[in-house]
This record gives structure tokens, sequence and C-alpha cells, in this order.
């Protein structure tokens, strides 16, 4: 079954599974769709009411731990994660009682560990988006996730910049999400040919914003104990993959 | 919850603006970089510099708030009043909601502190040197009195905010994370025994949320202290923060790990190891009956492994294989609990002979440093 990458797709399709009674399935986004020499292909559209039908048939036999475990592991958009999560689905389904913490069946135990990735993930995005003021004041900030976490940080920065504009934008996956001062919108920029990223450019940011990231880096560097050094230890909080989104850690320039 | 947005080069995580006010001082205490006799550059924020850049860093998502303390310049009033300023400039013009912790200043006076707990989340007054003997020989100048003064301002001013919020909902809040304070380790020839009974002191008597202990970085060449040169103490550190766990979370009396026959913590391994070895008359302990209490005293067995075992235990009864799957570290624990199917792994070993054991087959992060003790028992 190929589905558009939603998670009311991904839901629409397990509406499929029970009511065209299929068995064997394999579901799988449509972009990481591969041919196959077996089995048929069926393409799924996203239909919300079948999505809802199945959450709400699910919200019964599982706890709301679990839904959000479900929910995480969905985001990690590992390849084959719907197998395991269709797989977890239909124990749930058949079981009278909660199977979520029953971690000796395989889905379960792998639906959890994926969901605490996921999660672990996005704590760090909430610590690592670092803010730049724009030239049309919004607070810009661009992310590499490993998993797609925008939509479970969202409600954290809203409430803590319920006063400003800002933007937080997913450079690996193309989308966004801006706050207007009253609500949260997805959406995708069409960057000019000369920006980049990384750089603080006066062309789009705020004269005072290269100020800060320079009262940043100083204060950052005297905070450090040089007689105290620890890099194990300092490379366990912060792997180097994260390095790019501290402007501490940049090479000065 | 606390979110670290960065970390030092020494695992410290970075999550709050930390900075001191001015760097001036009228006293002249051996152990600090900033004291009077120091001849450094001195300068001082103004009220609103602090403000600024606390709203701006927030803004940017940099920090979580500010901590905030200084040099006492001109008085501890004068001084309190300015860090008093901020908070209530953060709080009530910029509408900052992020945390702020403000130190307080020895000798502060009452009225200045009831007001610094309308605005800060956490206030503390750091005691730095555990005696009082210690205390008259580096910071001749300072009392102790002074340092107990707003602590015991601040205690009060929580139990009456507590006791009036029952009553009356939209009581302002006063000082929501509590108190906290800190000592200095190795400046002044203290025991172990003499630091952690003055910190279960200070928790029993203040309510004190948390006591850190800070490792002596020699600064100066004052022979009153350890010289420039002398290494930070890290484990004796790390061994001090294992007792306050032990004492805060494990139900240890800190009787129990220090007292006149035990000064100093054992350096090569944890406190509670070695409270079991003085004490292997209370183990085996059956890890199928036993209650929270003594499954805590097992070495090898964190709270969370005491948890999940009295969990699992509503379900069946625990073999080895369970113990284990449940992440204890066996390579300890094993000498000390009974699992019912597997023979008692003792065997009537002497403490000596258990710490030597242990000892070769683990892999503590400290190796390089102890080597050669370890040598001796190799």
């Amino acid at each position: 079954m190929i589905y558009d990458g939603s998670f009311d797709g991904f839901l629409s399709c397990v509406f499929e599974v029970y009511n065209l009674k299929l068995h064997q399935v394999k579901i799988v986004r449509s972009n990481h769709f591969q041919q196959s020499f077996f089995g048929a292909n069926l393409e799924i559209s996203v239909d919300s009411h079948k999505a809802d039908r199945v959450w709400s048939a699910l919200k019964k036999k599982v706890s709301a731990k679990g839904q959000s475990r479900l929910y995480y592991a969905f985001l990690s958009e590992i390849p084959q994660i719907e197998d395991h999560l269709l797989k977890y689905i239909q124990y749930a389904l058949k079981s009278d009682s909660p199977i979520d913490t029953d971690f000796t069946n395989e889905n379960v135990l792998k639906v959890s560990q994926v969901a605490k990735s996921v999660g672990r993930e996005k704590h760090r995005m909430e610590a690592f988006v670092r803010f730049r003021l724009s030239k049309d004041h919004v607070y810009f900030a661009t992310i590499t996730p490993d998993f797609d976490v925008l939509p479970l940080i969202t409600k954290h920065f809203r409430s803590r910049y319920a006063d400003q504009k800002w933007m937080i934008y997913d450079l690996a996956r193309n989308y966004g999400i801006y706050y207007d001062l009253e609500k949260v919108d997805k959406v995708t920029l069409d960057f000019p040919a000369s920006f980049d990223p990384v750089k603080t450019t006066e062309e789009f940011f705020s004269g005072e914003e290269l100020e800060f990231q320079i009262l940043w880096r100083d204060y950052f560097s005297s905070t450090n104990i040089p007689s105290r050094r620890n890099l194990k230890l300092h490379l366990q909080h912060v792997p180097k993959r994260y390095w790019k989104y501290l402007s501490e850690k940049q090479p000065n320039g | 919850m606390g979110i670290c947005h960065s970390y030092t080069e020494d695992g410290r995580c970075v999550s709050l603006l930390k900075i001191l006010l001015t760097n001036y001082c009228i006293f002249d205490c051996a152990y600090c970089v900033t004291r009077k006799s120091n001849d450094i550059k001195r300068a001082a924020f103004q009220v609103q510099e602090v403000v600024d850049l606390t709203i701006n860093f927030y803004r940017r998502n940099y920090i979580e708030g500010l901590f905030l303390s200084s040099g006492i310049f001109k008085s501890a009033d004068y001084t309190m009043e300015r860090l008093v300023a901020v908070a209530r400039k953060l709080r009530l013009e910029e509408n900052f909601n992020g945390y702020i912790h403000l130190k307080s200043i020895p000798g502060a006076s009452d009225e200045l502190m009831k007001e610094a707990g309308l605005y800060a989340d956490r206030l503390s007054v750091n005691i730095e040197i555990p005696t009082k003997e210690g205390l008259a020989l580096l910071a001749p100048e300072k009392k102790r009195e002074d340092f107990i003064k707003p602590m015991v301002k601040v205690k009060n001013e929580i139990i009456q905010y507590k006791s009036e919020k029952n009553i009356i909902k939209s009581t302002p809040k006063f000082a929501p994370a509590g108190q906290s304070t800190q000592m200095i380790i190795g400046a002044s020839g203290e025991s172990d025994q003499q630091i952690m009974w003055t910190s279960n002191y200070f928790y029993k008597k203040f309510n004190l949320k948390r006591v850190y202990y800070s490792g002596y970085i020699p600064i100066s060449y004052d022979t009153r202290l350890p010289q420039i040169g002398t290494d930070v103490p890290m484990l004796r550190e790390n061994r001090l923060y294992q007792t306050d766990w032990l004492m805060r979370f494990y139900g240890f009396e800190v009787e129990e790990i220090l007292n006149n026959d035990n000064q100093n913590l054992d350096l090569d391994i944890d406190p509670k190891l070695s409270w079991a070895l003085r004490n292997l008359d209370q183990f085996p302990v059956d890890v199928n009956k036993a209650d929270k209490r003594m499954l805590a005293r097992v070495p090898g067995l964190g709270m969370k492994s005491v948890y999940k075992i009295i969990e699992a235990r509503r379900f069946r009864r625990l073999n080895w294989d369970h113990v284990q799957r449940l992440g204890v570290a066996l390579n300890r624990a094993k000498y000390f609990l009974e699992c019912g199917s597997r023979e008692y792994e003792r065997r009537d070993l002497t403490g000596i002979q258990l710490k030597s054991l242990i000892l070769q087959n683990s892999n503590s992060k400290y190796r390089r440093a102890l080597s050669p003790q370890l040598n001796l028992f190799g």
C-alpha cells in the first residue's frame, strides 16, 4: 500500500487493511516506494473520516502514553516503521487488556524504543534551536533534525515566545512552522539564491544580531574551566552532529 | 524540566546566563579570585544592561534564565538592592517568565530578602567554608551569622507563603524553587565528615533544595591554601555527591557513612559499597522478599532498579536472569543479593577480599587515577 506520508494517510491505510481484510501487507510512503516483483500495489488516498475511525478505536484500547508513542514512532520516518506500527495496532485492537507495556512483543518493544529516540531528538531541538532576528522582526531558526519533530516542538515554542513572531524551518524536509502572534501555521519557503542558512548576513538579519552572537560566544568561552576539562563527557552531551547549531562551536567568523 | 542549551568542555550544562553584577568587592576572602587584594581588572554592569542581555538571550533560546551574583560593592544592602532591581525590572517591565536565581548577599536586610523572593525562583547563599575555624582563617572579616541571616528569612517567608496559599489562592509566589548553598572542597583542610555533617545540618535546618560541592581550583600562592598547580579534587567531589544522594534518596543517615571512625570517604569505591563492606552482617538481601529500604542498600542497585524489582515482583518470582535484564550492576550486586535459583555468591569472603575482587572486575572511569592503589591488590 502506498500513501502520502502523513499520519492521517497512514491511518487511512490501516482502515483499508481491516476494510478489505488484507493480510501480508506492507505500508510504504510514496517517496520510499520501490517497485517489487511480488504482490500488487495499492495507492491509498488520505481520508480523514477513515483515519478518525481507526484512531477512535485505538483510543479505547491504548493508553494516552501508548498513543503518543505510536505518533512519535511514526514521525521517525524510519523505513518500514509502518509495518511495526501496523502490527502493534492489530495486536492492540484484538486484545482485551492494554498491551502497551508488553515489551516481550517485538513490535511493542520496537515502537517504544523508536518513540524514545524521537523524544530525545525533540528535547534536543528544544534545547539547540537558536533564533536570529530577521530584518522584518521575525525570530528565525533553521534545524535539520534526525526525525520529523517540528509537530512535536510547536507547543513548547508557542507558549514560551507568545509575544514574538517566530519561525522554525526544517532545512532537510523543506517545511517550517510560523507563529504570527495568534496561531502556528505550516509554511514552505523559497529561499533566494543569495541566502545561506548558516551565515548571518546584514542582508537578511537585523544589525544587532551578529553582536548578540558575539556576546554569546564570549560568554560561553568565559564559562569554560580548563582545569576541569572532560571531552568525553562533553561529547556525550553534545554529539558532533549537533555542533552546527551551536554558534559557540563554530570556528571564529 | 531543565533544558541545557549548551555544554562546556568540562561537561557542565549551560542553561542560564550566569554572571556577576560586578567583580568589585570590599572583602578579602583568600579563596576568591575577586578578593579585594587581588590585582585584576574590575568592571560593573548597569542594571539595565543585565536586563537587556537576559531578555535578548532568552528570546533567541540561548538560555532558560538568569543566575545573578555579585561581589560586594559598598555594602551588602547596596549590592542586594541592585540584584533585586534587575529581577524586578525583568518581571514587571519585561514580563519575563523565565528562571531567575539570585544570590542572597550575606548580611542583606530582611526587607530586601522579602522583595527578592517575590521575583526570584531560587535564592541561595554560599557558605563556602564548612567549618568556623576554616572561615576564621580564610575570610576573617566574615561571620557565620551573616550567611545564616538571609537563609533564615527566606526559610520563614517560604513557610509563610505555603500556609497563606492554602487560604488565599492568589498569594504571590515566594521563591518557588527554594534555597540552596555551596561548599568549597579542599581549601581548608576539612574532612569529608565535617563537610557532610554540615551539609546534613543545612538541609534539615533550612529545608534546602540542594547543597553543591565545588572542588577548590587553586588561584593564588597564599600559604593558607593549596598552591597553584595542585589538582582539583574531582574524584573527592564525585564521592561527596554520591554521599549526598545516599542521604537524600536512599534513606541513609549521614552518620552511617561518615562518623568518627570513618572521617573520610574511600576514593576507590563508592560510599554505598564502602558501607556495605563494613556491614556484611546485613547481607545477603533476598531480592524477592526484602523491603525497599534494604534493596536500596545493595551495591549495584540504583533506585530505578529498586522500583523495577518491586514492580516486576508483582507478576513473577525473580531469578538472576530477570535481575540482570532489569539492568542491575551484577558485578557488585551478586555478592550482596540472593535470588533463590543460584547459590549465594559470597562464599565467606572478608570485606577486604570482596573489595579486591570487585575492583579487579570493574571498569571504573577513574581506573587511571587510582592505578597505583589497584596494583597493591592485583
